[in-house]
């Protein structure tokens, strides 16, 4: 019942020969060795698996590998651009906002969508915009003012 | 359940109890440098006596100076987010007068590191930190003996600065240490303690730093226990019964072997499912009948705590002064009130993991777990083979607030590694993290108290069904007063589920119902409760200070409450440190809705080693007890868990994040004392008391839901 299918991953071209049924989340974390996604919930409850597929922030525990055919999707290793961290990254890092790390890939790639469809967020809009993605640690103070600062860098700059 | 009693009971026993090493392995793997090796016991330890065994259990971690002048701390804590990563290389840095980025640090490998019982109780900074600065101290003082013999210059005559030991007036005549530790292997033990630098000769410790793993952690490079795949791996999936303690009657695989490449391994009860897809066992896993005989305990949530009380029928006095029945006949005011907590959950989002191989007789694991030493123990102790036939690997743990003191899925990674000879990797399904977490367990306070005429505390009787005993010593100047812990008779069952340590165990529960009841005074005596409870902390100077401080920063003004402003307090003592939290809030009377506006921690921990990495453990703690005193509760059914992920089980949003103020006092020259738990033990209290300072109403049971918020204003 395996199937190829192609998309493109972190701006490379992918062919995959599965299950279509496979749980995007644990493609890419075991058969494709992306393990920044992670797996929290299995339901779509906690955001630690957050990935952008078509510039919208989704999350791969609840996707079907077969849903991303012929779609571009971004992961947490494909933030970084030639060595270079991408300006969230950067801000997470300079603002402390994280502790254990786990939920991090998953916040981070949750703002980026938030970033790339609202380039100018009220603070207001960046809290409606992550709630749904959890952290135990409890670094959430931290996580908007790291946004607010990304947000300031890429405005004007950012080619999605 | 036997497993996690063992691991219970020897984390326990471990606390006094150092483990042997092979001294003569780990020297020939670290090979040429000066190597420090040093202990740490909560109880005095003399090798003296015992001389044939000190070569071997006199040590629980090392550093090691390399010919590449690199010192590199070996060291069995693990970082889990709380920080030591980035702290305690920061002290051993300082302390040798190195630069910082000269320090590696390795944690939690079993095979190069050596014994340490675990990282909980906030220890790896006052204890381990603390122990690890004199080895390093020793460490210079042995450089410095050295570079006065090959420089001919006396030690007095010496200094040194970024790990270059220099003739004072004449620095051009130096050595480096790794000049002088090149191509010698020295090994000695540290016996002594030799002097600490003071705080005003600090250069690193004291200052803020970045977390060390902030790259790592943002790029998704960071491996997590699950992140490891080996070839041919299996995931696994257990048959799990309903509820706990429920017994196999049957069961039958056959539909789940159908699928193309289902293995299935059975020990017993204990069967598990294995597939090189995740998808695939999870299906299969879907298909397997199997029939039980369910434990019947008479509890669920509404009986719980009436279940709990009927239960505790054994006293046990742990703090008394003076005459509880004089205290009582002086009041002239009486209070006599219960509080409750329900079962709560740990919740890290990584879930329990372990990824387990063997290599010929070798178990290799990588586990989210916050005490690989004990855990090893288990593990070889249950599978039977010998210790150092078990290594754990290096990893970051994804969060563990205790709960991850305990690590059933890494022995049971490593009987399916053992029983189906292949790579494993198990990762519990949120529903099994629910199941099988060691629960903050629930409990009931009983508060008696009284007043005399003057609004004096003069009578102070607490009992805790459950809650334990951290922080259940009361601290105030209060002369007649009693403390008094109830159990079961012992063998009895009482908790439904696995219990454990939730972070600052117990004391989340005992500051929740001391802190309520002193406010309850404070308004009844018609005093500002901040000077209601300076008034009672004459004799201590400590947490005076810590609440002025915090009272300083809030803009606290006196009033009689309820204000109507919606500011509460509440103060504690936990793992060294003295702590206050000042919270705001709003309370939405139409929908009992409790919103935390802002809060001010103030704390006096000692000597604080990264500044930034405590107020980041601080605004944690206050975000993370949010959830225990706005959200958090466990539904259950007998011995069944009815929670079973986050669409129910919620806990603080980004969306409830207060404005959060931290203010350490100055304390440099003090010894460190704990960061990772203080704050949170105030949370509860210091919300219910800024709730009955908007409104009158006083909440007696956690969490704070809307409806309870609803019904204490109906009843104020």
């Amino acid at each position: 019942m395996n199937k190829t299918i192609r998309f493109e991953l972190n701006g490379e071209p992918v062919n995959i020969n599965t299950n279509p049924e496979n749980r995007l989340l644990w493609v890419l974390r075991n058969e494709l060795g992306l393990t920044g996604t992670k797996y929290g919930c299995g339901i779509g409850a906690c955001g630690a698996c957050t990935i952008i597929i078509e510039n919208e922030a989704v999350r791969a525990c609840i996707y079907n590998i077969a849903d991303v055919a012929g779609k571009k999707v971004l992961t947490i290793e494909g933030l970084a651009k030639n060595g270079s961290l991408h300006p969230l990254q950067k801000a997470f890092v300079e603002n402390d906002a994280l502790q254990c790390g786990f939920c991090t890939p998953g916040i981070i790639m949750n703002a980026y969508a938030l970033l790339i469809n609202n380039p100018d967020p009220a603070r207001k809009e960046i809290i409606e915009g992550m709630d749904d993605n959890l952290c135990r640690c409890g670094t959430y103070g931290r996580i908007i003012e790291a946004i607010e600062q990304a947000g300031r860098e890429m405005k004007g700059k950012v080619a999605v | 359940m036997n497993t996690d009693e063992k691991i219970n009971r020897r984390v326990l026993r471990d606390m006094y109890n150092l483990r042997e090493i092979d001294r003569r392995d780990f020297v020939k793997r670290l090979g040429g440098g000066l190597v420090i090796a040093f202990s740490v016991s909560h109880l005095s330890f003399v090798t003296e006596k015992d001389s044939s065994r000190e070569e071997s259990r006199d040590m629980n971690a090392y550093l090691r100076i390399g010919e590449d002048g690199r010192v590199t701390l070996y060291t069995g804590k693990i970082e889990m987010g709380q920080g030591p990563i980035t702290s305690l290389p920061m002290m051993l840095a300082d302390e040798l007068d190195m630069k910082l980025g000269s320090v590696n640090i390795i944690m939690g490998d079993t095979d190069i590191c050596p014994w340490d019982e675990g990282t909980y109780g906030s220890l790896s900074t006052r204890v381990f930190g603390q122990t690890m600065r004199h080895a390093a101290a020793k460490a210079r003082a042995m450089l410095l003996k050295m570079a006065s013999e090959q420089l001919g210059v006396p030690v007095s005559g010496l200094q040194v600065s970024d790990g270059v030991i220099s003739v004072k007036n004449n620095s051009r005549k130096q050595v480096t240490y790794a000049g002088l530790t090149k191509g010698k292997a020295i090994y000695f033990t540290l016996k002594d303690e030799p002097p600490l630098k003071k705080a005003s000769d600090f250069k690193i410790m004291g200052t803020s730093r970045l977390r060390a793993d902030g790259y790592e952690k943002v790029t998704g490079k960071a491996k997590f226990s699950g992140d490891i795949h080996l070839p041919g791996m299996r995931y696994a999936r257990i048959v799990r019964p309903p509820s706990l303690g429920a017994k196999l009657i049957s069961i039958d695989t056959s539909e789940a072997e159908k699928i193309n490449g289902i293995e299935v391994v059975r020990d017993g009860d204990f069967i598990a499912l294995l597939h090189t897809s995740q998808d695939t066992v999870d299906k299969a896993y879907d298909l397997v009948r199997a029939e039980y005989e369910e434990e019947n305990l008479p509890v669920d949530n509404s009986s719980l705590f009436d279940y709990l009380k009927r239960k505790g029928t054994e006293a046990n006095e742990i703090d008394a002064g003076g005459s509880p029945d004089e205290g009582e006949k002086a009041s002239v005011k009486h209070f006599d009130f219960e509080y409750r907590d329900p079962y709560i959950a740990h919740a890290p989002v990584e879930p329990h993991t372990a990824t387990a191989v063997f290599e010929g007789e070798k178990l290799k694991l990588w586990a989210s777990c916050q005490t690989p030493y004990p855990t090893r123990e288990t593990i070889a102790e249950e599978l039977d083979i010998p210790e150092k036939n078990v290594r754990f690997m290096e990893i970051f743990t994804g969060g563990g607030f205790g709960g991850k003191i305990y690590n059933p899925q890494a022995v049971e990674a490593a009987r399916i590694a053992k029983l189906s000879g292949k790579p494993v990797q198990l990762m519990y399904t949120r529903k099994e993290e629910f199941m099988f977490d060691r629960l903050r367990p629930a409990a009931v306070v009983k508060i008696r108290s009284g007043l005399d005429a003057e609004g004096r505390i003069v009578f102070w009787d607490y009992g805790t069904y459950f809650g334990g005993q951290r922080g259940a010593k009361q601290f105030y100047g209060i002369p007649n007063h009693r403390t008094q812990t109830f159990r079961s008779p012992r063998g009895e069952t009482v908790h439904p589920f696995f219990t454990g340590a939730w972070r600052a165990p117990s004391n989340n529960t005992n500051t929740f119902a001391r802190e309520s009841q002193i406010e309850i005074m404070a308004a009844a005596a018609g005093e500002d409760p901040l000077d209601f409870r300076l008034k009672h902390l004459k004799n201590d100077s400590k947490m005076t200070e810590v609440l002025q401080l915090g009272a300083k920063k809030f803009g606290w003004t006196p009033a009689k409450g309820p204000s109507g402003r919606g500011y509460g307090i509440a103060c504690g003592k936990d793992a060294g440190t003295d702590v206050a939290v000042f919270a705001e809030v709003e309370v939405d009377e139409k929908t009992g809705r409790i919103n935390v506006k802002r809060a001010v921690c103030a704390q006096n921990m000692g000597m604080v080693v990264n500044p930034q990495g405590v107020i980041l453990q601080a605004e944690g703690c206050i975000i993370m007890g949010m959830g225990y005193a706005l959200k958090e509760e466990v539904e259950f059914k007998s011995r069944k868990m009815l929670t079973e992920n986050f669409d129910t089980y919620d806990f603080t949003r980004i969306g409830q994040t207060p404005e959060i103020d931290v203010v350490l006092a100055d304390a440099q020259d003090d010894p460190p004392q704990g960061g990772g738990e203080p704050a949170i033990i105030c949370m509860g209290g210091a919300i219910a008391n800024a709730v009955f300072d908007a409104t009158g109403a006083r909440l007696f049971r956690l969490p704070m839901t809307p409806e309870r918020v609803m019904n204490a204003l109906r009843n104020a």
